[in-house]
């Protein structure tokens, strides 16, 4: 938090104001995004207004979950592209709050893989496009482990040497498909009595964990805080930059397909150019930025083709065959059943 | 038409207190009484079911672990905060404001940036392990770090100043014949303090315990950063509601409950200090 001499900084902020919102009424198309920080390239805008002529800002959620309660609260105005996750994704939709896509409007999709367009939480991209792809696995520190982990149950259930150095995500979703896929469920699974074993198989993890981490994971692994964590790929990708030592494997009970997509918001009053964004990012070039930089896989060939092969070689999992990527199960929107992961989520975390 | 020059002062506090005070705590607790919508935001139907929640096991198990977590902490920081605020007192006058000053020092700097700096001690790679090691300690680093230990010790950090400000002040005020009356009547040191000095300044232990317990009972970021997300305290409970979970109007019912526990407490202290000020004549009979 910025801490100002308020009083006098009070002008000052008020002139910005103004100018802000004169600057504001100058332009037509002026597009409201809203992303996670560090998602797209820092310059991406103004790339995007010297191709199309179309300004834009990029407003920073930090959670999914955040910028859901301001479309929800506002009816999505405000906004004209938001990047969320793919069970969100959904969730707009269905709320009616997600405009379809005008696939003649956005050429550059025919450079997804075609597996790209045929997910099971969007079949023909008809109100989202994916952004980035990927798996959550573990991610572990392959000299300070006796044996390579290969089973949900290596974190969960640790060897005494182990315990006390694990991580698991703290995002509801994720926390509860490492119990899920331990226990052979799909990671939409919503009935009570297979929820009740998944809570249980958690809760028992819980007393063997070091924290639960949803950001700075990789760094624990690099100090040796941590030997074995749960970790999305792209992230486990950070410590692997920074020790060689560091692996990443996808367990034998298999892995959830994450997706963060783009969607364009029914309350939009510039469609034409929120679809010409969405263009714009699927542009090879500017996708591969994506993969380069934050290290996630994205659902664009043409994209993933022009990477460099060092790439692949320091970050192995960014070569993951696309067809052995989309064997895995998206999560999706499970409706009234999120009250009950919610629910279960605060029970394993007030657990002692 | 002419207003007095009291009220005309008081407009502005006022204005503060109804504006940012009242009026936000009535939307809290208006919002409590409806119902969540399926995706989050709030369905406008009356409902008390987000109550009967908030004492549902689960839920009042978080409230009362919190008030376990913040109990313990009190404890630790007014015994600290006392003895401290006594040797203060105890020093010569000119002295006094420098020590203080340093006791308050900490509060210059950010709260996240006084939190991080115990993840930077405590961790197992960190400060403490380092100076075992550099003493000559081999075995495995202790798990210091993640631990309710550590959530309490960043409790007791970083609310302690409070506690040392609070019982300085009364202390600072108390007069020392009293005390030299007590012991010219043949009280030991012992019962001149439990029965004069601690009595006198029991206002301010009462009011420096009450700062620390309502400010640690809602606090959401130490446990968060020390805790490692392992202890579920009833400021991350609400912030969940409204960040993750999207449950809106049960956040508004936890949130009610916790401003009603601290208000609660506040009054007991103000009347408990209240009474405590009108009978601090110099003798008591009682005592």
């Amino acid at each position: 938090m910025k801490n100002t001499n308020s009083r006098r900084a009070a002008p000052a902020i008020l002139l910005g104001l103004t100018l802000a919102a004169l600057a504001s009424t100058a332009s037509a198309a002026n597009l409201v995004i809203s992303n996670w920080d560090g998602y797209m390239a820092p310059d991406a805008m103004e790339a995007f207004k010297a191709a199309t002529g179309n300004t834009g800002e990029v407003v920073k959620h930090a959670t999914n979950e955040e910028i859901m309660g301001k479309l929800i609260a506002s009816g999505g105005k405000g906004y004209d592209v938001v990047f969320v996750s793919s069970p969100f994704a959904e969730v707009l939709n269905k709320m009616g709050l997600a405009e379809t896509i005008d696939a003649s409007k956005i050429p550059n999709l025919a450079n997804l893989y075609p597996e790209a367009t045929k997910l099971a939480y969007d079949p023909g991209n008809t109100f989202s496009v994916p952004y980035t792809w990927g798996t959550t696995g573990l991610c572990y520190r392959s000299d300070l482990l006796k044996a390579e982990p290969t089973s949900w149950n290596d974190l969960l259930k640790p060897s005494d040497d182990v315990k006390g150095k694990t991580t698991m995500l703290a995002t509801d979703r994720w926390l509860l498909a490492a119990g899920q896929l331990a226990d052979g469920f799909s990671v939409n699974e919503t009935d009570p009595a297979k929820m009740e074993q998944v809570k249980n198989t958690l809760i028992d993890a819980k007393k063997t964990l070091l924290a639960y981490d949803d950001t700075t994971f990789y760094s624990k692994l690099v100090s040796g805080e941590a030997v074995l964590v749960q970790a999305w790929d792209g992230w486990c990708n950070y410590g692997i930059g920074e020790n060689a030592d560091i692996k990443y494997v996808i367990p034998k009970e298999g892995s959830d397909l994450w997706l963060d997509t783009m969607v364009v918001l029914k309350a939009s009053e510039n469609k034409d150019a929120a679809f010409e964004f969405i263009n714009f990012m699927l542009d090879a070039k500017n996708h591969a930025w994506a993969a380069e930089n934050i290290l996630y896989k994205v659902p664009n060939k043409a994209a993933m083709d022009s990477l460099p092969a060092e790439l692949s070689t320091t970050y192995p999992n960014m070569a993951m065959p696309v067809d052995e990527l989309t064997k895995y199960e998206v999560l999706r929107d499970v409706g009234e059943a999120q009250r009950e992961y919610s629910r279960i989520v605060s029970e394993i975390k007030a657990a002692q | 038409m002419t207003t007095s020059r009291p009220t005309l002062l008081m407009m502005p506090a006022l204005a503060w207190l109804i504006g940012l005070m009242v009026v936000p705590c009535g939307l809290v607790l208006a919002l409590a009484f409806f119902q969540r919508g399926i995706y989050g935001g709030v369905d406008y139907t009356f409902t008390l079911e987000n109550f009967a929640k908030v004492v549902d096991p689960l839920y009042a198990g978080i409230f009362l672990n919190s008030a376990r977590i913040a109990g313990t902490a009190t404890l630790i920081a007014v015994v600290i905060g006392y003895a401290a605020a006594y040797a203060i007192a105890s020093c010569r006058r000119s002295l006094q404001p420098v020590l203080l000053f340093f006791a308050v020092l900490p509060f210059w700097s950010n709260y996240l940036i006084r939190t991080y700096a115990w993840i930077v001690l405590l961790n197992r790679e960190g400060l403490v392990t380092q100076m075992l090691r550099w003493f000559g300690y081999t075995g495995e680093p202790p798990s210091m770090l993640y631990t309710e230990g550590a959530v309490i010790a960043g409790l007791v950090y970083n609310y302690l100043p409070f506690v040392i400000l609070a019982c300085y002040a009364p202390l600072s005020r108390l007069n020392p014949e009293l005390a030299e009356a007590s012991r010219d009547l043949g009280g030991s040191a012992f019962t001149t303090f439990r029965r004069i000095i601690l009595p006198l300044t029991m206002p301010g232990i009462a009011a420096g315990a009450v700062f620390v317990f309502v400010l640690s009972i809602g606090n959401f970021v130490t446990p968060a950063l020390l805790g490692g997300g392992r202890f579920q305290m009833i400021g991350n409970l609400v912030y969940d509601q409204f960040l993750t979970a999207n449950d809106w109007p049960f956040g508004a019912a936890l949130a009610a409950a916790l401003i009603a526990i601290m208000m609660l407490l506040l009054l007991v202290q103000g009347y408990a200090s209240d009474r405590a000020s009108t009978r601090s004549a110099p003798v008591r009979e009682d005592a």
